[in-house]
């Protein structure tokens, strides 16, 4: 199977700062890669650099074709704003040229029921928000997620249901899945590859090999834990 | 009444109706301060071209533009605020326009007069609300995704920092329309003062339009009957400006769609 994504290379520099050095890794389609490393470490850089948000040197070649869908970390909603869902939505679908008709498609996908659709964007709770932000992501069909810390601030039963949803856009519809997340478990359970990053170490592979107690160690300077697949004891 | 003044009175209409589609978006952009002063840069230019004998309209122009362009190329290169860069190129402007507008021209500048106005002038002011109007509607999802996030709106091809420029000019453009009536102090409070109270009648960006524009319209139609009748030797800002803040003590009461604390 061709590769969906090759990144060669991949420097960023924010000012002073060198965030991403010579970063190269490949994915295929179909693909779950988990991005994990400590706080600072350039994963969401990472993200924006394969939406070409931030300026980058080396090469990110996305396989012709490719559409992307963006799921940003935890944006906290104005409160204040007059819009409702089905505004910010029909929005997008204009801006793509798509049919209005998509709108309640993708909202249906991403779970957000009708009467969410007619809600004020900015007073809807943490978890129906994130459902918002993956529909508005599901809008012109992607065939590539990018999902940024999915749960970050939802509760146990509103991040089971994000992460059975990407589950479910991975295994039924073959999307690919490019995921930042701190949660080792969901990353172990979901993810086919992970990348790890943090300033001078990097590490690729399938989750088991990666891992690993004294990866882990390496990566984030400390002992960590997680809990593997169908209740395995907890390593360290 | 005039054609002349059935002209001007028209053309105040058609500026009620562009001052409340903007302030709609720059209220939702929590912007309306930080541009109610981008509107005072025009007084230096008002002064300017009473001075020198021009159409003051052209100097109001002039300066309100540059005025822009600069706080729109200090935000970006300096990456402040763009209500820090105002704050700086408004106070700069006022001082600057204090100084060179003759003494005797003064209220005008700043507060505005209803002139009879000719068929030509009211063409080329009708010309620039129809401008804001198709500039509004082609770029109301560019501005409805920044306003729900920037981050989702880039990501969706949006360029933040050209839709920025693009809306201060066009804020620009409501404020220079609405000059001659409100004068350079005044011009802006048409934009916040209608968004404020159709924000009280509306849960959705659709409606939010549809109200500051009627709220605004129905400022300048009460403003416009009370000052020619009450108060003929003063310019029709004051009286359209209180109009407008009685109406949005009166949303306090029957307004209700902004919940609390939003």
């Amino acid at each position: 199977m061709g590769k969906l994504l090759k990144v060669q290379d991949l420097t960023v520099r924010l000012g002073e700062r060198t965030v991403l050095e010579k970063l190269s890794f490949e994915l295929g389609a179909g693909e779950v890669l988990a991005v994990i490393g400590p706080n600072g470490s350039g994963k969401t850089v990472l993200l924006r650099s394969l939406l070409r948000l931030v300026p980058s040197t080396g090469t990110i070649s996305w396989a012709p074709g490719t559409q992307i869908g963006y799921v940003p970390q935890k944006i906290a909603p104005d409160r204040g704003l007059p819009l409702r869902v089905r505004e910010a939505l029909e929005a997008k679908a204009r801006m793509l040229g798509l049919d209005r008709s998509e709108v309640e498609k993708v909202a249906e996908t991403a779970g957000l029921g009708k009467e969410l659709l007619d809600a004020v964007a900015g007073l809807l709770s943490g978890g129906q928000f994130q459902k918002l932000l993956i529909a508005f992501a599901l809008l012109g069909q992607p065939n590539v997620l990018l999902f940024d810390e999915p749960t970050a601030s939802l509760d146990e039963l509103s991040e089971e249901r994000v992460y059975e949803l990407l589950h479910h856009l991975q295994t039924e519809r073959g999307m690919t899945v490019i995921l930042v997340s701190h949660d080792l478990s969901i990353v172990f359970r979901y993810a086919t590859t992970v990348l790890c990053l943090s300033r001078g170490f990097t590490c690729a592979g399938p989750p088991k090999e990666i891992l690993t107690p004294e990866a882990l160690e390496s990566l984030y300077g400390a002992p960590s834990k997680y809990y593997a697949h169908h209740g395995e004891p907890p390593q360290r | 009444m005039t054609a002349g003044d059935a002209y001007a009175l028209s053309l105040a209409v058609l500026f009620a109706v562009a001052a409340g589609l903007v302030g709609s978006f720059a209220l939702s952009k929590r912007m309306l301060l930080a541009s109610d002063v981008l509107s005072h840069l025009a007084l230096p230019g008002l002064g300017i071209a009473m001075l020198i004998h021009i159409n003051p309209l052209i100097g109001g122009a002039t300066t309100l533009v540059l005025g822009t362009l600069l706080v729109w190329h200090l935000e970006q290169r300096t990456g402040l605020a763009a209500d820090v860069t105002i704050g700086v190129v408004f106070a700069t402007g006022l001082a600057l326009g204090a100084l060179v507008t003759p003494h005797e021209h003064l209220l005008e500048a700043l507060f505005g007069e209803f002139q009879p106005l000719s068929l030509p002038a009211f063409l080329l002011g009708a010309l620039a609300v129809g401008t804001i109007v198709l500039f509004l509607f082609r770029f109301r999802d560019a501005l409805i995704l920044s306003l729900l996030s920037p981050e989702l709106a880039s990501s969706t091809g949006v360029n933040l920092s050209r839709l920025e420029l693009y809306f201060l000019l066009i804020f620009s453009l409501t404020v220079l329309v609405g000059l001659r009536f409100m004068g350079a102090l005044l011009a802006s409070a048409l934009v916040i003062l209608p968004a404020a109270t159709g924000r009280r009648f509306s849960d959705s960006l659709s409606q939010f339009l549809v109200a500051s524009a009627a709220a605004s319209v129905l400022a300048v139609l009460i403003g416009f009957f009370v000052g020619r009748h009450f108060f003929p030797t003063i310019g029709l800002g004051p009286t359209i400006v209180l109009v407008s803040a009685l109406l949005f003590v009166a949303s306090l009461a029957f307004g209700g769609k902004q919940r609390a604390g939003a």
